[in-house]
């Protein structure tokens, strides 16, 4: 295992965090209640602490000078890692919700791993990401009780939302190339070993929720590949506005 | 159908050993929901190890047009404190 | 006859109610919800506190346009967090407001209408990343200048509600001025940058603390309730004397020819003040007015249905629980 290696299954879990904090980022000041525009902040909050926690590690492994904000900011669309479920807009707090809980679950079930990991710095990073993330996972699985088992409006907005996105959550089960190689050396997780824990809990909940359990026998995939939807060239257009309008300085 | 969150109180414990303190209000549709806004609204800066919540319409509040007859009686009772008692200074230990 | 009678009767205990309560706030006690108070003191809370929480929610709205653009991720989790805290604070004053017996709803249905006002800097577009600076710099500063006397308004729970937001605040102003300082101590084209944010935010910045003292109907009233503590204009005067050696340090201009230090005053003296402009823009006609009203206004109405199912949710919840005790 090459540092390039680590610095690439890096990417793959660090550039979820940064494209679902953006997305949330989004969403600032236009909430359906105070409350959630502060809750929903909050976990954005975590995500992008997380993001740092990992890109200020990558920066340590380059060879290059690099810092975090070169490596969040300054990589090529293709160069991104994260899965597709993480890009999808915020179309509405249906599928805000869904798209939260559907990588909440994962993002536990990884971290659980990953405080095993033989690797001590990420270790440490999901040791303090663990509780976060319980609790997003707790605030993503609540919303997605009410709106399920909500009015009649609410509950085919959910379904709605959780059939569109259920086809993006195959991919979060994915391995690449690098994730083979840092996960045999003892670092990385075995994704492919969470998919059936996964699927038990969405399961339950989408159930206890009244919402169907989409059918579908194609999922979609490509964002560990780097092939991302149509939407991540807005979000890093965006994001990397400053950056590349104004290389070189320091802000 | 249109009907707004109640309003909840919260209360906050900023640390084992302090009482529950009010910390002020937020809205909620249920108990678990205004546990986990009070968490998000009023403890950001770590100023909390526990919460309760209380919708406010469960709270019954003194009326202040009755605070003669229920508060002013206690004023004239100095009896009740240290103070009222005269002991010798060199008394110690009381 | 009788009624008249009793009409004076009336008229005169409130009189001395009124006495009783004028005599509280002048011994610097606290007025609670509860407390019986003049209809004019209800009123005027209501219109000042949810004012005040209008500005904050509103006031997410410039700076959130560059939460997703920021050019740092430090940069981006602080803006973030400040952002957030507006939110925290336009609750918290919400809360404090319905204390009054108004309900938030009804106060976002006052600001959704054009009804109630909100400070009119917000209607002013975020252009650059600089505007972040300048924004936490002098906006936020000018608005410290306002809250930390309002710490010991006569209305407990605007007092304590300002207590948590001043408290909260102070790294606000900092943020901004870090923001700005950076942007200074940079490139050319940063510093070109940062002159330009404060060229543009600085009049608007001195507005933001109210029209001159003999244009502003309230302040006599507000004096005597600690709503207020100084004048607007005094308030400007102590805005310009602190933030001008600030501008000096960072080595930008603040964009007024007969700004002068008086040796005989100890202040600034400074120029004319566009007052057209502030007026044009409380009546709405600022470049961004429209946007931001329905900017809130499509945040409310898109989460109706959300907020319905919340409650369809707890009601149902709620049945499902009392038939299992009654079982």
């Amino acid at each position: 295992m090459t540092n390039e290696n680590l610095i690439q299954y890096i990417y793959s879990i660090a550039d979820n965090s940064l494209i679902l904090g953006q997305r949330l980022g989004e969403l600032c000041g236009h909430g359906p209640t105070l409350e959630t525009d502060i809750a929903i902040t909050n976990i954005a909050l975590d995500l992008l602490g997380q993001t740092r926690s990992y890109y200020q590690y990558v920066a340590e492994l380059s060879k290059e000078d690099l810092t975090e904000d070169d490596v969040a900011f300054l990589r090529k669309e293709r160069e991104y890692k994260n899965v597709l479920l993480v890009e999808q807009p915020n179309t509405d707090f249906a599928y805000i919700i869904a798209r939260q809980y559907f990588f909440d679950v994962y993002h536990f079930l990884l971290l659980e791993k990953m405080m095993d990991s033989k690797n001590v710095n990420l270790q440490a990073i999901a040791k303090k990401s663990m509780k976060e993330v319980a609790y997003h996972k707790r605030f993503s699985g609540d919303w997605l009780k009410r709106l399920g088992d909500g009015t009649e409006e609410s509950h085919q907005k959910m379904q709605q939302a959780v059939k569109d996105l259920w086809v993006y959550t195959d991919e979060l089960f994915h391995m690449n190339e690098d994730d083979e190689i840092v996960t045999k050396a003892g670092f990385g997780i075995d994704n492919a070993a969470l998919k059936d824990a996964y699927y038990q809990e969405i399961e339950a909940l989408l159930k206890e929720s009244t919402i169907e359990i989409p059918t579908t026998s194609y999922f979609q995939k490509g964002g560990k590949k780097g092939i991302h939807t149509e939407h991540m060239g807005y979000i890093l257009a965006d994001m990397q506005y400053m950056q590349r309008t104004y290389p070189d300085m320091k802000w | 159908m249109n009907k707004d969150w109640p309003l909840w109180e919260v209360f906050v414990r900023s640390k084992n050993g302090l009482e529950h303190r009010h910390f002020g209000s937020l809205r909620a549709a249920d108990a678990e929901m205004a546990i986990n806004n009070a968490r998000d609204v009023y403890t950001r800066r770590s100023e909390g190890v526990s919460i309760w919540v209380v919708e406010s319409k469960n709270i019954t509040a003194s009326n202040p047009e009755h605070n003669g007859e229920l508060f002013e009686p206690a004023a004239d009772k100095a009896y009740r404190h240290p103070t009222f008692y005269d002991l010798p200074d060199d008394i110690e230990h009381m | 006859m009788k009624n008249n009678e009793n009409m004076k009767e009336q008229e005169k205990q409130t009189k001395s109610l009124e006495e009783v309560f004028e005599a509280k706030i002048a011994r610097d006690e606290k007025i609670e919800p509860k407390d019986w108070m003049p209809e004019k003191y209800r009123k005027t809370h209501i219109r000042q506190i949810s004012q005040h929480a209008h500005s904050e929610i509103v006031g997410m709205l410039p700076e959130g346009n560059w939460i997703t653009r920021a050019p740092s991720l430090r940069r981006k989790v602080a803006l973030l967090a400040k952002v957030q805290d507006e939110a925290g604070h336009g609750l918290y004053l919400y809360s404090a407001c319905e204390t009054l017996g108004i309900s938030r709803e009804e106060m976002y249905e006052q600001l959704h209408s054009g009804k109630a006002k909100y400070s009119s800097i917000f209607n002013y577009p975020t252009l650059t990343w600089a505007d972040m600076g300048a924004i936490g710099w002098l906006v936020d500063g000018a608005a410290i200048i306002n809250q930390v006397p309002l710490c010991n308004t006569s209305f407990g729970p605007y007092a304590r509600a300002m207590v948590r937001v001043c408290k909260e605040e102070s790294f606000h102003q900092r943020q901004g001025y870090e923001i700005m300082m950076t942007l200074c101590n940079g490139t050319q084209e940063q510093k070109e940058m940062a002159q330009d944010a404060l060229n543009r935010w600085w009049w608007p910045s001195l507005m933001m603390l109210g029209p001159t003292d003999d244009e502003s109907t309230h302040t006599e009233q507000s004096m005597k309730w600690k709503l207020k503590r100084k004048t607007n204009d005094e308030l400007r005067q102590q805005f310009i004397d602190q933030t001008v050696p600030q501008a000096d340090i960072l080595g930008l201009t603040i964009p007024d020819a007969d700004l002068k230090y008086n040796n005989d005053t100890g202040h600034y003296d400074f120029g004319e003040i566009d007052w057209e402009e502030f007026w044009q823009v409380v009546k709405g006609h600022g470049m961004c007015n429209k946007e931001r009203i329905s900017a809130r206004k499509n945040a409310w109405e898109n989460g109706k249905w959300v907020r319905d199912a919340a409650v369809a949710y707890a009601e149902k919840q709620a049945e499902k629980q009392a038939v299992k005790k009654a079982v």
